[in-house]
């Protein structure tokens, strides 16, 4: 009895341990698609200036644009344990401009006077955490009234074993059609009314990335970015005027081919315990004749572990390309030639501040909005152009 | 060409210097780690790249546009 007994008892002890025994769940990954987060960001830009492109370097750059871009991030864990994550995106911009309504000088307003922007676009990566390699695949497009665009790309980038380092490679192409658009005088040779069949011209961009990341120490960490990028076809827009030294009225012309290489570094230095110092610096060079450097410094001010103040400072100076000159300096026999401004040698400088708000139980106490970030910058160039810009950054979990 | 070459060579060879620095601890990434030392331009700054990308000849090696997807230079 005392053995039947006793062996129940055991029986019964040895069952409750078994349901008892927790499962090792430190490791375990869902391998269930599941939302990571999304992202807002809506600004508003408003220009003005006195170097129209449109009407050959001179008359109103007024313009302004409201943009609005969503992104939304999904990811899951395969049977190999490697982490796949899927970005959509969409953006809409809409602008009014001063000068494109310029494009026919009859018309009191235009239907160029304003365009709406769509551009989608997709992205997958692969992350194996235990290799420390990622892999990726990207397709884009861009809508708007007189341009279209396609483009894909692929990227790979691995860490070191101490994940110190990072060696990220990219290749990117877009195949873009440009509607060849002329100013209203010079079409069909009538100077007639808008025409809606327009015909377009190919303009192809193949680009290459390399960059190299390396955490120097506790506090500093550096990148240097590289770039190679191949243009070809039709580079110009030909709504831009060129007003001759005889006077005569021309579409500006470009070469059909353009290589530019763009080096980065970035340095992140944490000064302290509450100060960010961010720094930029590009060299860019290319085979118009353009040279450019490009310096943007900032300071992340942390008042408090989830609120941050960023002031900002960027100067950027740049030649003229070799086919740039004002109205009436370009002679017939020239080549190539514009009076588009965005072409000329300039100075500029862009400077503001922003803050940044991340508290753990969500912005105003909204758990799904993990952060918001607002921002103003003022850029001035030395050509005479002014804008202001506005944004918001509204990130979502 | 030769300005751009010594230039790269001048960076790559900082780079690789700099790998022989602290091998910082994954426990001491603290201030690494933090979302302002991000080695990238901020989601905000998405749409001041598009209007520098339109105003500026100069574009590339910060994430943003390098040429082409837009009527911009």
């Amino acid at each position: 009895m005392k053995k039947i007994c006793l062996t129940v008892v055991g029986l019964y002890i040895g069952l409750l341990s078994a349901f008892s025994q927790s499962a090792d769940s430190a490791n375990y990954k869902s391998r269930k698609l599941k939302f990571e987060e999304a992202n807002l960001v809506s600004s508003y830009y408003r220009q003005t200036g006195n170097n129209s492109a449109v009407e050959g370097g001179v008359g109103s750059e007024k313009l302004s644009d409201i943009a609005n871009v969503i992104d939304v991030k999904f990811t899951k864990y395969d049977k190999r344990d490697r982490k796949h994550s899927f970005t959509g995106e969409v953006g809409i911009d809409h602008y009014t401009s001063a000068s494109s309504d310029r494009i026919d000088t009859k018309a009191n307003s235009s239907a160029s006077s304003a365009d709406t922007r769509i551009y989608p676009s997709l992205s997958w990566t692969m992350e194996n955490e235990q290799k420390g390699t990622t892999i990726g695949l990207h397709a884009s497009s861009s809508f708007e009234f007189d341009y279209t665009s396609i483009g894909f790309g692929a990227s790979f980038s691995k860490k070191s074993a101490d994940k110190n380092r990072e060696v990220s490679i990219k290749a990117q192409a877009f195949l873009d059609q440009v509607s060849l658009i002329l100013p209203i005088e010079l079409r069909n040779g009538s100077g007639g009314r808008d025409n809606d069949d327009y015909k377009s011209a190919s303009r192809n961009s193949y680009s290459g990335s390399v960059s190299l990341s390396q955490v120097i120490n506790e506090r500093l960490q550096l990148a240097v970015i590289a770039d190679i990028v191949k243009q070809d076809g039709f580079l110009a827009l030909p709504f831009h005027r060129v007003y001759f030294n005889d006077n005569t009225v021309h579409s500006e012309i470009l070469p059909s081919s353009r290589l530019k290489i763009p080096l980065g570094l970035r340095a992140n230095y944490f000064i302290g315990d509450k100060v960010i110092l961010r720094s930029f610096y590009r060299y860019y060079q290319d085979d118009w004749g353009l040279t450019a450097h490009t310096i943007d410094l900032e300071t992340s001010v942390k008042i408090n572990p989830f609120l941050s103040v960023t002031p900002f400072y960027r100067y950027y100076n740049q030649s003229a390309v070799d086919y740039f000159a004002p109205i009436n300096v370009h002679k017939q026999g020239d080549a190539y030639y514009t009076s588009n401004y965005d072409l000329s040698a300039f100075d500029s400088q862009f400077f503001g501040a922003g803050f940044r708000s991340a508290p753990p139980k969500g912005v105003f106490g909204m758990q799904h909005i993990g952060a918001i970030e607002l921002r103003y910058g003022h850029y001035t160039r030395s050509t005479g152009l002014n804008s202001d810009i506005i944004s918001l950054h509204l990130k979502f979990k | 060409m030769k300005r751009t070459t010594a230039i790269l060579l001048t960076a790559f060879i900082c780079i690789m210097g700099a790998g022989s620095c602290t091998n910082v601890k994954e426990y001491q990434k603290s201030r690494i780690n933090d979302a302002e030392m991000e080695l990238s331009a901020r989601k905000i700054q998405k749409t001041e790249q598009s209007f520098q990308t339109y105003r500026e000849g100069a574009s590339g090696a910060n994430g943003g546009k390098t040429g082409g997807g837009c009527g911009c230079n």
